[in-house]
């Protein structure tokens, strides 16, 4: 069984410390290069290797990430 | 499948728990605290006690917490909200109640109040975030800093003649028979993160069982007191604060049961 997920980031309110980015397992998680209305780079899904562990909203300190996961 | 396809309402596996209001943190970026924070929710709301919890804040930065869960609060005097949950518990024995404190406030000016608390064994939790710093006022040296730690104080490193030695305070308040849960957690990574919330829900169950204070101890990081980024700050917080803090449970009085 394998599983494939997708994360939702609050980007207005992600602080862009990249904690999230430190703790996913398959590397889907980047700092963006565009900044939100208080000129942090939040984070952002990227590739679609995300298998959706919850890794990066658990250690997320602003509670920004909503994740999503099917069986496949 | 395509990205769009699985973000649909049934395919949520996690999301912020309801308990955590809508407003954006006052803490730096990377804090642990609001990690802390969205574990306590997280265990309120699992556990269905919302109506039934009382939180007591401290001095310090996270004397906000009140904005930050959506739970009865109380805000203590610098130090004393032990005191102040002494009260709250005694006088209304069926709530859960917990304080939130850091180091500066707790090991420091509070020291009188928590040991007191332990001593007289109140049935409450205690939540204690140990970072080794002042972090509100500016990064000064708090009773736990490590030796040689640079604070804003102790700009060429902490220095026991001068100084004195960092308190470990769990391992003090283990020998008092008023504690029943005493354990030392931190929340830098997923695996941490989960057991630091496995140890407050513990906690939160002690303290309904009338054996004593359950004392949960986060080691943290402070990265803008310690000059650090976020994740430089957590690898800084694993090389030199666990070894003076380790984790693990210190003291678990229910454990052979």
């Amino acid at each position: 069984m394998a599983f494939k997920g997708a994360i939702e980031v609050d980007t207005q309110k992600c602080k862009g410390c990249s904690v999230c980015v430190e703790n996913c397992p398959t590397k889907s998680i980047q700092l963006s290069k565009l900044v939100n209305s208080k000129g942090y780079h939040y984070a952002e899904m990227v590739g679609d290797a995300c298998i959706g562990c919850s890794n990066c909203a658990i250690v997320c300190p602003d509670s920004v990430i909503t994740v999503y996961r099917v069986k496949i | 499948m395509n990205i769009e396809d699985i973000k649909k309402p049934e395919n949520i596996v996690y999301k912020k728990t309801p308990i955590l209001t809508d407003n954006v943190m006052h803490y730096c970026p990377g804090c642990s605290h609001g990690t802390v924070h969205k574990l306590v929710a997280e265990v309120i709301e699992e556990m269905g006690i919302q109506e039934e919890v009382i939180g007591v804040s401290p001095v310090g930065c996270s004397v906000f917490a009140y904005n930050y869960l959506n739970i009865d609060w109380q805000q203590a005097a610098h130090g004393r909200a032990p005191a102040l949950a002494t009260a709250a518990k005694r006088l209304m024995p069926e709530k859960y109640v917990f304080t939130y404190q850091g180091d500066g406030d707790l090991a420091s000016i509070g020291t009188a109040e928590i040991i007191h608390a332990c001593s007289r064994g109140e049935n409450i939790v205690v939540i204690f975030i140990n970072n080794g710093i002042y972090g509100m006022t500016g990064g000064q040296m708090a009773p736990t800093t490590l030796l040689g730690m640079k604070t804003s104080t102790t700009p060429y490193g902490r220095d026991a003649k001068l100084n004195g030695f960092p308190l470990v305070l769990a391992p003090m308040i283990a020998q008092l028979d008023g504690t029943a849960f005493i354990t030392r957690q931190s929340v830098h990574t997923a695996v941490a993160a989960r057991k630091a919330k496995a140890a407050i829900r513990k906690a939160f169950e002690y303290s309904q069982k009338g054996i004593g204070l359950s004392f949960v101890e986060i080691v943290s990081t402070c990265n803008s007191g310690w000059k650090l980024s976020p994740t430089a700050a957590n690898k800084w917080m694993v090389e030199n604060m666990f070894p003076k803090y380790p984790l693990g449970d210190i003291k678990d009085v229910l454990k052979n049961e």
